[in-house]
């Protein structure tokens, strides 16, 4: 199905957020990152189990450098 | 002499934060923080890099440091908020330097959205700690609905040119219920040092350390410049005159 990932239109099999971040090779283990769905965070505790559907807009962002 | 800044009920020995930005590589930006004391240092909240996924510098900061995320860049209230909520996420805070910008040249705040995001952040329990103009009623309107502390411009994000309106940062001060923390605009140590003699609880300083020549140096001026200046505020300043006051003793001149 089609989703909308940090404003890029891809072509994705996941069906929860955990199979999102593997599915573009990103250790849902590592430390400081943040996934929001639909402009709403998902909570890290709920990847695995948060569904997503087609069209969904998804967020995956970490902190940088910044003043 | 014990004279911590506390903001939300945390104490802090120094009174400068730091920024993590445009430092010329990843040793430097190190060695300019430890050099500059800050316990507390920022860092912005955005998108992965789908391609090329590498580690993050927070990575390095995280455990040394506390992490102040920003919203930088943020031009609505429902973005900024939105940033904060995933900055919260990421790094387990609640504190978040809120910028909400009305002009993406000027980096100018929008005072209007500022307040209305501070608002809905502070009810969702964030410890908000707001950019914005130097300009009393704009902050009284910002500690009004519960911002921690209010972070008034020296002058343009990034210009260097110091505290243009330094009448204004000193009203601000003296009319302040919330720490004032001035940012933006510091271009170099006596900058800093005139932040703290104007009655600024605190500075925020990322540019004017990042990009100098010798940035480490810089970090530890910058240090000296906030303890010096905060020291003069609490000794106390002679008052202005017009005209002059020997010092030495008039009587037994020589000659006379």
């Amino acid at each position: 199905m089609q989703l909308r990932i940090n404003g890029k239109d891809t072509e994705l099999t996941a069906v929860t957020v955990a199979e999102l971040l593997a599915e573009q090779g990103i250790d849902p283990a590592a430390r400081f990152l943040a996934v929001a769905v639909n402009g709403s965070v998902v909570r890290r505790a709920e990847w695995l189990t948060a569904p997503l559907a087609a069209g969904d807009s998804v967020e995956i962002v970490r902190p940088f450098q910044g003043g | 002499m014990a004279d911590p800044l506390v903001i939300a009920g945390t104490s802090f020995t120094s009174r400068l934060i730091a920024g993590s930005a445009r430092f010329p590589n990843q040793q430097v930006m190190l060695d300019a923080l430890e050099a500059s004391g800050a316990e507390m240092v920022t860092a912005s909240i955005r998108r992965i890099s789908l391609e090329g996924y590498s580690g993050s510098l927070i990575d390095l900061l995280g455990d040394k440091y506390r992490i102040l995320p920003n919203t930088a860049g943020c031009v609505t209230a429902r973005d900024a908020i939105l940033t904060a909520e995933l900055a919260r996420e990421a790094l387990e805070t609640n504190w978040v330097k809120l910028e909400l910008i009305g002009d993406r040249e000027l980096l100018y705040p929008d005072v209007e959205q500022l307040v209305h995001a501070a608002d809905e952040l502070v009810r969702k329990g964030f410890v908000v700690l707001p950019y914005c103009n130097e300009d009393p009623v704009s902050c009284q309107k910002l500690a009004d609905v519960g911002c921690a502390a209010v972070m008034p411009l020296g002058s343009l994000i990034g210009s260097g040119m110091g505290i243009v309106n330094p009448a204004a940062i000193e009203l601000i001060c003296s009319r302040s219920p919330v720490p004032v923390v001035l940012d933006a605009g510091i271009g170099t140590a006596s900058d800093a040092a005139q932040a703290m003699e104007l009655g600024c609880d605190a500075v925020m300083i990322d540019t004017a350390i990042a990009k100098a020549h010798d940035p480490v140096r810089m970090g530890a001026a910058m240090r000296a410049a906030v303890e010096g200046g905060r020291l003069a505020r609490l000794a106390g300043r002679i008052p202005k005159q017009r005209f002059a006051e020997p010092s030495s003793p008039q009587l037994g001149l020589v000659g006379s």
